[in-house]
């Protein structure tokens, strides 16, 4: 049971090269489940070494409870982990693997025997006790991992990817294993994944990353909403957010975005986007339009910003289908339900959730302040529905 | 500053865990940057002075390897390791291969078989020459047995012929090394994707053209190890000479390994011995150099 | 394809397999034969003839002459192979879980020992040994075999331990167990077949060895191959070919005993040593 801390913490393997990780900064409370995502090669597994002691942090700081543990070696720092590769000692058996750890520590037999009797039970594994991990299936090895780690007690428990060598079946069931388990032992956790269904169904806090740097550290619901960033923004979610790439324009004090389907239909297939009060210096400027699949409705909706475009390919996934339609020339992916979704060449009307959208610096990807600054109110009373030329 | 900090903060016995992977190869290091590269060294500076039957350090230049050049033994002695090492390595090759290839046809006793080709690696050169020597002893070896057997005018002197006895070493070397190449060609075949058979098969290609248009080209890298090992081995040949036929009729058998421990050793010519192995070290550097830098920039590419 | 052309390349198959059994196999039945016949025998006969009469009169006089010398080469061999194949290891393991900066270009370097033509270190040796007392003495030799045999039993073991994940140490590390505790506890049972592999390397190359024995040993310390040598080149006297045969099977019988006995790891070990890296 502890508190995590990571304070300005850098890495990097040479002199000459660039930073494997660069100031990092993260904090968790007790019992807390954090999330590090991002593609492979992010430094989220360095990350995580780090914590674990594996490799040492160039500078900065990692604290547990409030206590430096930076230069701590790595059996000192009471921290646990369940490796991609498991990492099961393939010599001995389940039970000694659980062992080894407590052995080391010195702890009395008989305490020993107990302990592997507990996280078996736990893991409902104790029928494997006397198995070598080379005649287990994946998800049995996989749970006496979990086991070796639980055995000890440790104040942070370390996941580096630990479903990504399952099949999709199976990880679906220890996704939700591990959830149960946080929630009962609430010990600190931090996980490593690239998967985002994984950062977001696991996660009390996530942190983004690329490149060695954080691009965001938040709850779920924080990162989906309000991604601080096109990356990030593009990495979460499932098909991912459209970007529609949009000019900025001023008229009637009020900023607009023009968004054009080209289809021929009289008067309904451009639209504009009421983008609330603008900051000087915004017009005319390069925006992305960032809108998730979901926030894309069938169907005009007084008060609510429309268009008319033509489907282009529909893809059933079964619960949804995905219908693929053309805005300002950028293939943009809508979600519907199968009951409601159109047939290829048919034209739509579509509405957007102008809660839910989002607007990005096209320079420098940094998600811009403007739809989020004006309520819905506000946002309501400004409102031009189809304002078709 | 928080890489001092960590030292700082260790305890000792956490510091010689650290240092403990150093610990253990620093022995094996000392022995490495000694016992190769600094002998190889004084090899070098042996090579550049006048020492005898003892080790001097009177420096003469170049006068060595002018001398070695000089000296007609030392070019019979090149001159054998290429002819030797041409068909060693070539017939080596080509028996390791055929064997190798016929092998995979699902062969019955397949194991069986393999190990009667391979046993002769396991011998000492020693030996095997020792076999040679007298399987090809003229007067009681084959050149006998043929005659007894009805051959009337057999004759197979070679052993003592100076124009031919170079051939005896290729012999006796090729008996001992070419179960070896069938052994590392058999793995690589057993490594070539069975699905590129089976299509070439489809295509209409007969069994021979596949194995000499398909399969082995696709074996160059196992190809390239084995005239390396081969290579290897010739060069460093000295046993086999030694036991079969000490470089004799003369010096007509002569190699550079066997001419530079007689130098060295027995005739108390330090100097031009140790000019004579930095050659050597030049030989196989010429091959490796090239073979070191495709691996690399193989690896590098994959 | 059609059935009987493939039967009849099958019966050349067969055939060009069965002649060269006999060829690698011949050899090794002359030397047999010989060993087995009395000088006189070996003069009328002819290498394949079956001896009048079997006889052991050469063994027993191939084991006066170089019987001492085969108790030299196991002294020699022996420890050799044992502190070689443990420095391996150790080496090994360092350069696989434990790198550091400059390891691998040791190992770079390490790697060319493997192609060493050793006549280029064969002086500044001899006067090594000679300088620590070791001249014409068994320690040196092994200590020869153990320097110049370092560079294979590393190659061996790094590359075993390389294709193992690291993560099985990092796990061990976490469990608190050190340097040599993972070495001991974890990666050496696991390396049974390498271990195999190395120290039968180790044992054919050291037990053949000419060269070494030939420069660094005299006397009563030479190994076997130099005893052997010395024996079949030696002018005085008449040849006594069934001693030289029966003297050449004994040298030949421990490593050919170990390649029937362990073949898979002695082919295993050729083939890690020509697939470097």
């Amino acid at each position: 049971m502890a508190t995590l801390e990571l304070r300005n913490v850098n890495k990097r393997y040479g002199s000459g090269l660039a930073d494997t990780l660069k100031d990092i900064e993260l904090s968790i409370d007790d019992g807390e489940f954090l999330i590090l995502v991002g593609p492979s090669g992010c430094g989220k597994s360095t990350l995580m070494n780090c914590i674990a002691g594996l490799e040492d942090i160039t500078g900065g700081a990692i604290l547990v409870d409030d206590a430096d543990i930076s230069g701590m070696s790595p059996k000192d720092r009471d921290i646990a982990m369940v490796f991609q590769s498991y990492a099961l000692y393939p010599t001995m058996n389940v039970r000694d693997n659980i062992a080894f750890g407590l052995k080391m520590r010195k702890m009395a037999p008989a305490a020993i025997d107990d302990e592997v009797a507990r996280v078996a039970k736990l893991l409902q594994i104790e029928h494997l006790l006397g198995r070598k991990p080379g005649q287990l299936s994946g998800g049995q090895q996989q749970r006496v991992a979990m086991g070796r780690a639980l055995a000890r007690r440790p104040k942070i428990y370390l996941f580096d990817e630990p479903l990504s060598n399952l099949d999709a079946k199976l990880r679906v069931e220890m996704r939700t294993e591990i959830k149960l388990m946080h929630q009962r032992l609430k010990t600190t956790t931090v996980y490593v994944t690239h998967d985002q269904i994984e950062a977001m169904t696991l996660g009390d806090k996530v942190a983004v990353m690329k490149d060695g740097v954080i691009q965001q550290f938040g709850t779920p619901q924080q990162i989906y909403n309000e991604p601080a960033n096109l990356f990030v923004a593009s990495f979460i979610g499932s098909p991912p957010m459209n970007f529609i790439p949009l000019r900025l324009q001023r008229r009637d004090g009020q900023v607009w975005g023009l968004l054009d389907s080209a289809v021929g239909v009289a008067g309904s297939a451009h639209c504009e986007l009421p983008l609330g009060a603008l900051e000087a210096g915004m017009e005319n400027r390069e925006v992305i339009l960032g809108v998730r699949p979901e926030q894309i409705l069938l169907g005009a909706v007084e008060g609510q910003p429309s268009i008319r475009a033509e489907v282009e390919v529909t893809e059933p996934t079964g619960p949804d289908t995905l219908v693929f339609v053309s805005l300002n020339q950028t293939k943009v992916c809508c979600r519907m339900t199968p009951d409601a979704a159109p047939q290829i060449g048919e034209s739509l009307v579509l509405r957007f959730d102008p809660d839910k959208a989002l607007l990005f610096d096209a320079q420098s990807g940094e998600r811009l302040g403007l739809l989020g600054k004006t309520s819905a109110a506000e946002r309501a009373s400004t409102v031009t529905p189809f304002r078709g030329r | 500053m928080s890489a001092i900090a960590v030292l700082s903060k260790a305890s000792p016995l956490d510091a010689l865990q650290r240092w403990l992977p150093k610990l253990v190869l620093a022995p094996s290091m000392l022995i490495v940057l000694v016992g190769f590269y600094g002998y190889i060294a004084w090899t070098f500076v042996l090579s550049f002075t006048s020492s005898r039957f003892m080790p001097n350090y009177s420096w003469v230049g170049l006068q060595q390897y002018a001398r070695l050049l000089d000296n007609d033994r030392w070019w019979v002695a090149s001159k054998n390791l290429m002819v030797f090492g041409g068909l060693f390595i070539g017939i080596s090759l080509l028996v390791g291969v055929l064997l190798a290839v016929l092998l995979d046809q699902r062969i019955r006793r397949e194991g069986f078989i393999r190990t009667i080709f391979l046993y002769p690696m396991a011998l000492s050169m020693i030996v095997t020459g020792t076999a040679w020597k007298w399987l090809l002893n003229p007067g009681l070896g084959i050149d006998k047995m043929l005659r007894d057997w009805g051959w009337e005018g057999f004759r197979f002197d070679w052993l003592v012929d100076p124009e031919r006895v170079i051939y005896c070493l290729v012999i006796a070397a090729v008996w001992q090394a070419s179960g070896f190449v069938m052994a590392l060609f058999l793995a690589g075949l057993r490594g070539v994707d069975s699905s590129i058979i089976r299509a070439a098969q489809v295509d209409g290609a007969s069994l021979p053209n596949i194995y000499l248009r398909i399969i082995l080209p696709s074996l160059g890298p196992v190809f390239f190890s084995a005239l390396m090992i081969l290579a290897h081995i010739a060069i460093k040949s000295f046993d086999l000479v030694a036991s079969m036929t000490a470089g004799g009729p003369g010096y007509a058998s002569d190699l550079p390994a066997m001419f530079m421990y007689a130098h060295t050793f027995t005739r108390g010519q330090m100097g031009l011995g140790a000019a004579s192995a930095i050659l050597m070290l030049g030989a196989v550097l010429a091959i490796l150099v090239p073979y070191l830098y495709s691996e690399l920039r193989g690896k590098r590419h994959a | 394809m059609p059935k009987r052309a493939l039967s009849l390349s099958r019966v050349a198959i067969y055939a060009t397999l069965l002649a060269a059994c006999a060829v690698y196999l011949i050899p090794l039945l002359i030397m047999l034969l010989t060993s087995f016949k009395t000088p006189d025998d070996i003069r009328t006969g002819n290498l394949l003839s079956w001896p009048e009469l079997f006889t052991a009169i050469g063994w027993i006089k191939a084991w006066d002459s170089v019987g001492g010398y085969f108790w030299n080469s196991v002294k020699i061999t022996i420890p050799a192979v044992l502190i070689s194949t443990l420095l391996g290891a150790l080496n090994g393991y360092v350069l696989a879980m434990w790198r550091f900066r400059g390891s691998q270009l040791f190992f770079g370097l390490l790697l060319f020992g493997c192609f060493l033509p050793f006549q280029v270190v064969l002086l500044p040796a001899s006067f090594t040994l000679g300088q620590l007392g070791l001249a014409n003495t068994t320690s040196g030799l092994v200590l020869v075999h153990v320097v110049y045999g370092l560079a294979f039993t590393t190659l061996f073991f790094r590359n075993y331990y390389v294709s193992i994940p690291e993560a099985l140490v990092s796990a061990a590390r976490l469990d608190g167990a050190g340097f040599f505790t993972i070495f001991g506890r974890i990666l050496l049972p696991m390396s049974v077949p390498i271990i195999m592999v190395c120290l039968i390397w180790q044992f054919t190359q050291i037990w053949n060895d000419f060269l070494f024995g030939v420069v660094f040993a005299s006397g009563d310390t030479q190994p076997i191959t130099v005893a052997l040598n010395n024996l079949v080149n030696t002018s005085t006297g008449a040849k006594e070919y069934n001693v030289d045969m029966a003297a050449a099977m004994i040298a030949g019988l421990p490593t050919l005993l170990v390649y029937i006995l362990a073949g898979k790891y002695f082919l295993r070990g050729l083939t890690a040593g020509a697939v470097k890296g």
